[in-house]
């Protein structure tokens, strides 16, 4: 038998859209024939990205322990309230007492991480498991993928790209005020401003090294030759983009360890490593 | 060193098949490909297979080994234990002709689709110049062999055939990707590779990357940048409304 498919139109029948073979193809009832442990990745990432989803509610939800002169967490920064802990920030406004000031600045980091390009694979093999491994079917009926609200948003990131450089300067900001000791003089650093200082440029290196970064610093030139810095820009973010897996990787374990290690200096758990 | 492999090869055609199983002798520093020929020349004559080059550069021997799809020809023998068996079907994608060959041309209908290369009109000389930093980009998709693994791979058509009437499927995705950031081309494709050609199917979970022969990261340089030029045209208001006002040109 050696029909083919109908020219012209791209496609043959229909299959039903669930996994199954469609009609001629070939008859294999396995969902995959793939032998090696393709589901460790996606069980590996919907742990990790759980655990820190979990952690960082309970504590942008705690309003509490999140400032130890003069170290401020950074899911509390920039602490924009007049209820907030320390002095690090303008108050710029008196919200509601039972509003913890990091929800209104989480929306930001959360924007870009659920927005960016290499979450997204993460997110869609190992929650949504569409699909969960290469060549392992999809246990969807149907799919529109991202051509339709809600997911067409995921084209706003580089807006959530904006808002997250804003805070990426005020982190690196905190991280310069953590050279201060308690009384406010300068010529101090401690292991809190080590961890501060580190957090923020993995949370830089994570935005510069974005999908959208690299196609606004120069990607969306046709003529990189009539523009020379903004190629030697584009350059240089490419080559932050193709780590920028590990970036995210490593900011997120990053920023959620300064907000531990701020919270058991706050509680007074433990005394901070001074330096000088 | 010769050993003896089990093999499970799908055969049958679009009536129906099944997984049978043979045993065949393998040599020191084999592929696939050659022991899918022994076995065509010793215990299966009739056994369909579609091959040319054995180099890696024709993609006409695309199949999936142990469940993965590959290029038979460049699937060595030795990343598999001897005691292992290995498994080779057709690709699930594309409708099966007979056993390891499959009809694949969905993939030549989508590509006459593609709106055709559109240049800028000569210099006065009657030459069109541009720069090599100006095509390198391009340069990458260019290695593409057309094996169709990427399109095999893709979750897209390969979980929902009812897609392959709206999605062309990565590898065009990346030709789309390469005619628009050509320096001499004119033609503007981001409306025709949202609404035509299926641009937001596509959900960034990188299959075709990780199966591409030829390492092209069809994701990342390709698709991505291709989704970001045409948020820059419909969903990005910033950007829409200063190319309406002249403030930012194409190029």
């Amino acid at each position: 038998m050696t029909t083919t498919a109908p020219r012209g139109t791209g496609a043959v029948a229909p299959g039903p859209g669930n996994g199954m073979a469609a009609p001629r193809r070939a008859t294999i009832a396995a969902r995959t024939l793939r032998t090696d442990r393709w589901w460790l990745q996606p069980l590996v990432t919907a742990v990790a990205l759980l655990l820190f989803v979990v952690y960082a509610t309970f504590r942008a939800f705690q309003d509490a322990h999140y400032f130890a002169e003069p170290y401020i967490s950074p899911f509390y920064s920039p602490c924009l309230t007049t209820a907030c802990e320390g002095d690090t920030f303008p108050e710029l406004f008196t919200g509601p007492t039972w509003i913890s000031p990091a929800l209104y600045i989480l929306v930001f980091p959360l924007g870009i991480r659920l927005t960016c390009y290499y979450y997204r694979k993460a997110y869609y093999r190992s929650f949504w498991l569409s699909p969960p491994a290469c060549a392992v079917a999809e246990p969807h009926r149907r799919y529109t993928g991202e051509t339709r609200l809600p997911l067409v948003g995921q084209n706003i990131h580089r807006y959530a790209l904006y808002a997250a450089l804003v805070i990426n300067v005020v982190l690196f900001y905190d991280a310069v005020l953590a050279f201060r000791d308690e009384t406010g003089a300068w010529g101090h650093m401690g292991l809190g401003t080590l961890v501060l200082l580190v957090n923020a440029t993995l949370l830089a290196l994570y935005s510069l090294s974005c999908h959208s970064c690299r196609h606004i610093v120069g990607g969306r030139i046709n003529s990189f030759s009539r523009h020379p810095l903004r190629y030697r820009a584009w350059t240089q973010v490419s080559r932050l983009n193709a780590r920028h897996m590990q970036f995210a990787w490593a900011s997120l374990f990053s920023v959620a360890f300064a907000d531990f290690y701020v919270l058991l200096l706050a509680t007074d758990t433990i005394s901070d490593l001074r330096f000088f | 060193m010769t050993y003896d492999a089990e093999f499970r090869v799908w055969r049958g055609d679009a009536a129906g098949g099944d997984l049978q199983t043979f045993t065949v002798p393998v040599n020191e520093g084999e592929v696939v490909l050659d022991v899918i020929h022994r076995l065509q020349a010793t215990q299966a004559g009739d056994l369909a297979v579609r091959w040319n080059c054995k180099a890696g550069k024709c993609g006409s021997c695309s199949a999936e080994v142990n469940g993965r799809p590959r290029l038979m020809c460049m699937t060595r023998m030795s990343t598999f234990g001897e005691a292992e068996t290995v498994t080779v079907t057709p690709l699930r994608t594309f409708p099966v002709i007979r056993d390891l060959v499959t009809d694949v041309s969905y993939n030549y209908d989508k590509a006459a689709q593609i709106p055709a290369f559109t240049p800028r009109p000569r210099d006065p000389d009657g030459s069109h110049r541009m720069q090599q930093v100006d095509v390198e980009r391009s340069q990458e998709f260019r290695k593409c062999i057309e094996c169709w693994l990427c399109q095999d791979t893709c979750h897209v058509i390969r979980d929902h055939e009812e897609n392959k009437r709206s999605f062309a499927g990565p590898r065009f995705l990346i030709r789309l990707a390469e005619l628009d950031m050509h320096p001499l081309d004119v033609a503007d494709r981001r409306d025709a590779a949202q609404q035509e050609f299926g641009l937001g199917f596509c959900n960034i979970t990188k299959c075709c990357s990780e199966v591409c022969p030829e390492g092209i990261h069809l994701t990342d340089n390709g698709i991505i940048p291709l989704k970001e030029r045409v948020a820059d045209r419909r969903y990005d208001p910033l950007t829409w409304l200063g190319s309406r006002i002249g403030r930012r040109p194409r190029s």
